[in-house]
């Protein structure tokens, strides 16, 4: 095998451009996905069984069906429903963003739920409301166990963000295949996008990890 | 200032209160004794509504909890509780354990609710510990911050469920002497305990709890000394 470093130093701005996007697009999705996550995992927890079966509808869905099946339909079907035309970078987001939703959902869920209901007693005995309780009591020591389970979800997003290059996302992956599309060479751009995810993933759960031990009270 | 007519609780088919009448005057201490699964601790927990009630009424100082209008949160304001496992905010250091509800329920100051806790761990002997988290303090020690943390919203009522259960022998006893200066000072207390010798010492009067009724309550001399019913009896000798 040789290794030609000349096309990859031709391909080098796009690989850079191409992961500038994945970042965007996997932040994008990671903050979204936090925010509906949250409320989604909230409204699946509420006690009235006929409010919260929308969102167990949406959490079986959306676990229940692969990723690039929903980054087709969304970039085919439900943006032009919208738009009128496609837009792959729109698409992506709102694929990645409302499939890690769905995860993050139930990891808000479980962490919440293994707050000692004393917690929540202790609170509402204080004279809190239940939206107080969840603010300052529950929350907060929920998030503090949530980082690992949700580190990986973030973990995944960002590979998962690959997927984008199917409907024409000008991210990574997408410059990975046009550079084998041009040069019919294969080592050189999926190597060098491994790398490049790999070192985003490493970033990413040392940032984390680091976070984890921030919160630590001990 | 606390009345209980007719209390009722069941969990699912399980009857926990049967007819439960129960009133506490200001500055009275009640205390609730009697074997586990008698219901006592469930009793405790209807007065602030932490169990829903079946059936019955409470009333806090003329107030029907169980009536949907009234505001809950408000009553719970006024009625402090402390808990068998503390339940202390394990995130939040012992002075912001404190300063928490009066700042979010009583919209008071930093400054002053900081000044108030303070003030508080005075008096339960724990004033060094302010900045300290809670995992590192002792059972005990956890249990007077707790104590403190229910005063600060300056209650006219506290509740105690087994406040000395889940202690190490050699701490019950600092717990109890907050609890005695408290009902010193005048505090209204309904306390589920255990503590035969608190119960003597400090109640005004002793309710015996059975299998989800009141069997017997009287002052603790008379109760203690001359039970009239055969299980206050049974119960008694067994723990005395």
């Amino acid at each position: 095998m040789d290794f030609q470093w000349d096309i990859l130093v031709e391909y080098a701005p796009f690989f850079l451009k191409g992961t500038l996007l994945t970042i965007g697009l996997s932040l994008a999705g990671i903050l979204i996905g936090t925010v509906l996550g949250l409320f989604i995992g909230l409204g699946k927890m509420m006690k009235n069984k006929f409010l919260s079966f929308p969102f167990s509808v949406y959490i079986t869905l959306f676990r229940g069906t692969p990723m690039l099946v929903q980054i087709m339909l969304i970039h085919f079907a439900v943006v032009p429903l919208f738009t009128g035309g496609t837009n792959g970078i729109a698409a992506a987001i709102l694929t990645l963003s409302l499939n890690s939703a769905a995860y993050i959902a139930e990891i808000f869920r479980a962490g919440i739920q293994s707050i000692d209901k004393g917690q929540m007693e202790a609170a509402r005995s204080l004279g809190m409301t239940h939206v107080q309780a969840m603010r300052y009591v529950i929350l907060p020591q929920a998030f503090k166990r949530m980082i690992p389970p949700l580190g990986n979800e973030f973990i995944v997003l960002i590979k998962e963000s690959s997927l984008a290059s199917l409907v024409a996302a000008p991210e990574l992956m997408y410059w990975g295949r046009a550079m084998q599309g041009q040069y019919f060479r294969v080592w050189e751009p999926y190597l060098t996008a491994a790398l490049i995810y790999l070192v985003l993933t490493l970033s990413l759960s040392f940032l984390l990890s680091r976070l984890e031990r921030r919160l630590s009270t001990e | 200032m606390i009345e209980v007519k007719n209390l009722k609780k069941s969990f699912g088919t399980n009857v926990v209160l049967k007819d439960i009448n129960v009133k506490v005057k200001p500055q009275e201490v009640v205390v609730v004794i009697g074997p586990s699964g008698s219901g006592k601790s469930t009793f405790l927990r209807c007065i602030n509504l932490l169990e829903s009630i079946t059936d019955g009424h409470v009333y806090i100082e003329g107030t029907d909890i169980t009536d949907k209008k009234s505001d809950i949160n408000k009553v719970r304001a006024e009625v402090g509780m402390v808990f068998q496992q503390f339940n202390l905010f394990p995130h939040k250091k012992v002075i912001e354990n404190i300063m928490l509800a009066p700042m979010k329920v009583r919209n008071t100051s930093a400054a002053e609710a900081r000044k108030k806790g303070l003030e508080l761990l005075r008096k339960v002997g724990l004033e060094d510990k302010a900045e300290a988290y809670p995992d590192s303090l002792s059972g005990g020690q956890k249990q007077r911050v707790a104590i403190a943390r229910a005063l600060a919203m300056e209650p006219k009522i506290m509740l105690f469920d087994e406040p000395t259960s889940a202690l190490d022998p050699e701490m019950v006893g600092e717990v109890l002497e907050v609890m005695k200066q408290l009902a010193k000072e005048g505090m209204t207390m309904v306390v589920v305990t255990h503590e035969m010798g608190f119960a003597k010492e400090v109640g005004d009067r002793v309710i015996f709890m059975d299998g989800g009724l009141i069997v017997e309550e009287n002052t603790p001399i008379e109760l203690f000394d001359h039970p009239k019913e055969d299980r206050t009896k049974a119960f008694l000798s067994k723990v005395l």
